[in-house]
């Protein structure tokens, strides 16, 4: 993204953001299986789902992303 | 602890956060100190401060120009506008917004970007002379503070119905981070967390439109619903309702719509408000300035996924009618509280983490998009050319620093004005008629007619901004009288009044700039090249392929857009 300054991609630091919540809600929602929320369609198990997304598309991002990479 | 307040704390599970909620709501906090701390050290000067080093990405830029509109406010605003009005809201996020952001791309960003000024203020006081810059300067600067003070109102209601946390708390600790990361990085942090808050929206969101789907089987089986809570009332047709002001929970009629919403409140918006321009401004070429705001209007195509369905969904499923602002008695939720109502409908520990990070993101980004904005427009267009012209650019930079954390006070103090409003977006859309559809009508004759002079263009943004104010006051005092006289019903409610008043500012303007320039003497064309469309080359790419060409995308984008209207009808 920068070629003057040699800043650190954006998408890196989104990937790390989207890596560390995916990890936090994925284990949340392992944690909740046998007794989830009182929350509505709580038996979808969607922190599950939605933090394994969440941890794919992070860590593709960091990898790809991770500074250094390019140089 | 008002009685409200406290009765709603004490029967509301909304306020319960759990460690790991805490926890990511922290982790965000650190993680945009950190960014800004570690972007402080490229931001050295103006040009790196102010504009980015005008060195991002098409990419980069688009998400940040899309993002820098989708704050919070837009959030709980447009989900609240949708549960008022219906999918009618989604009308400011298609027709109001697309073919603007295609027209900035397509024919207005070259301007701005071979004129290399540093805002759009900027461009009127090469275009026009020093009138017309300052008086769009001082109005702008008047309006970011006033837009920054209904992102903290935004914010102290997330709080309140979500966390249960003393508003006073949120705002400052909130407010504290933003003036940081931004003093430190400039509009490199600015940008920087407008990408991250635009995935974290986005993912923080989604899943209240996933979910509420499955509970209501479908869209007919929302609408069945809706139907059902709100019997005889239209709430899922966009262009049907519009024959008429009686036919729509909006009180507006299609030319309210196509002319006072499409042709100038989302014109000017888009097209001249500096606080989206500025991120493309940041472009590192011509190309990626023109790509830019292509790119983003895909993502903001999009958007009512995450804003209106959620609003929508809680005219069907949510078990209480939610009350305008002003109407609201202990124990009721108002429209603005929809979104997180669904939010703790839908989400337990970890996923309410997400989504309050979201929220709390876009009411950060909001300012931070704000605050950057007025720290260039202060420092460029009244400090530089008033108060202090020569001096050493490490000057200007200190000052956008400073500008940065005093807007940000100031904005403070503007956030307790906006509660009056029934809803955050007639506040909003109030302000864009007052300065931003005059200054459409001054910019967008500036590049097209070369004949237009100094003063007319000076004139005929001062008619254009005192007839808009004069409009929202008289309605205001007497609406009894005037609302039927300017927005042509007496049923129209906040938002029809104020595409009407932004319509007829802005054909005030134009018709006073026309009438000047008539009696006045033009600029020599020497002094307008590259900043008036027949004097201008604007550079083509010619050995492009179809898929990297601006004008490809900008016509997709657009048979997208007609598609979704049929859709809707």
């Amino acid at each position: 993204m920068s070629e003057k300054h040699h800043i650190i991609p954006v998408w890196f630091f989104v990937g790390v953001l989207l890596l560390v919540y995916g990890a936090m809600i994925f284990v949340t929602g392992l944690t909740e299986w046998s007794n989830p929320p009182d929350t509505v369609l709580a038996e979808t198990h969607a922190p599950v789902w939605w933090g394994g997304l969440l941890i794919v598309l992070g860590g593709t991002y960091c990898v790809m992303f991770r500074p250094g990479r390019n140089t | 602890m008002n009685l409200t307040f406290a009765i709603f704390v004490a029967s509301s599970r909304l306020v319960r956060l759990s460690g790991v909620d805490l926890a990511i709501i922290s982790f965000y906090f650190l993680l945009v100190l950190a960014i800004g701390f570690y972007l402080k050290r490229f931001a050295n000067t103006g040009e790196d401060f102010f504009l980015a080093g005008r060195e991002m990405t098409a990419w980069v830029a688009g998400l940040a120009f899309v993002s820098a509109n989708l704050g919070s406010l837009e959030l709980l605003g447009w989900a609240g506008s949708a549960y008022q009005y219906g999918i009618m809201a989604a009308h400011w996020y298609w027709v109001g917004a697309i073919p603007a952001m295609v027209l900035l791309g397509l024919v207005m960003m070259p301007f701005y970007y071979i004129s290399k000024t540093h805002s759009v203020p900027g461009y009127l006081k090469l275009r026009y002379g020093s009138e017309a810059s300052f008086l769009s300067g001082i109005t702008f600067a008047a309006m970011t503070i006033l837009m920054s003070g209904v992102n903290m109102y935004a914010m102290a209601v997330v709080m309140k119905v979500v966390l249960g946390w003393p508003i006073n708390f949120s705002i400052w600790v909130s407010s504290l981070t933003v003036g940081v990361y931004v003093a430190a990085g400039g509009l490199f942090s600015a940008i920087f967390n407008e990408v991250l808050q635009f995935f974290l929206i986005w993912f923080g969101a989604l899943l209240i439109p996933i979910l509420g789907m499955v509970e209501t089987g479908g869209w007919s089986g929302m609408v069945a619903r809706i139907h059902q809570n709100f019997p005889g009332q239209e709430f899922t047709h966009l262009w049907a309702p519009l024959g008429s002001f009686s036919h729509n929970p909006m009180g507006i009629n299609w030319i309210g719509i196509v002319f006072g919403l499409g042709a100038v409140q989302s014109m000017g918006y888009w097209t001249t408000d500096f606080l989206v321009v500025q991120r493309v401004l940041s472009a590192k070429d011509i190309r990626s300035a023109k790509m830019a705001p292509i790119i983003g209007s895909f993502f903001k195509m999009a958007v009512p996924l995450i804003v209106i369905l959620p609003g929508l969904l809680g005219l069907a499923v949510l078990p209480m009618h939610l009350v305008p602002a002003s109407d609201l008695q202990p124990g009721q939720h108002s429209y603005n509280e929809v979104l997180p109502l669904m939010l703790a409908r839908y989400c337990g520990p970890g996923l309410l983490g997400l989504g309050i990070t979201a929220l709390v993101a876009g009411f950060m980004a909001g300012m931070a998009g704000n605050v950057s904005a007025f720290a260039t427009v202060w420092t460029y267009d009244i400090y530089r050319p008033y108060l202090r012209r020569t001096a050493p650019d490490r000057h200007y930079v200190a000052m956008g620093r400073w500008c940065t954390l005093i807007g940000l006070f100031v904005s403070i103090g503007t956030a307790y004005f906006v509660m009056q409003f029934a809803s955050i977006m007639d506040y909003v859309q109030a302000l864009f008629g007052f300065f931003i559809a005059p200054l459409f009508g001054t910019v967008l004759l500036g590049m097209l007619w070369k004949r237009v002079t100094r003063w007319a263009g000076f004139l005929g943004l001062l008619a254009g901004t005192l007839s808009s104010i004069t409009m929202f006051l008289l309605m205001k005092i007497d609406p009894v009288r005037w609302v039927p006289v300017f927005a042509r019903s007496p049923l129209a409610q906040g938002l029809a009044r104020d595409m009407y008043q932004a319509l007829w500012s802005c054909v005030t303007c134009i018709v006073v700039t026309v009438l000047v320039t008539l009696v006045t003497k033009p600029k020599p064309d020497a002094e307008l090249v590259g900043l008036v469309y027949s004097l201008t080359d604007v550079p083509q790419e010619e050995h492009a392929s179809i898929f990297h060409k601006p004008l490809f995308w900008g016509v997709v984008v657009m048979i997208v857009f007609v598609i979704l209207q049929i859709i809707f009808w």
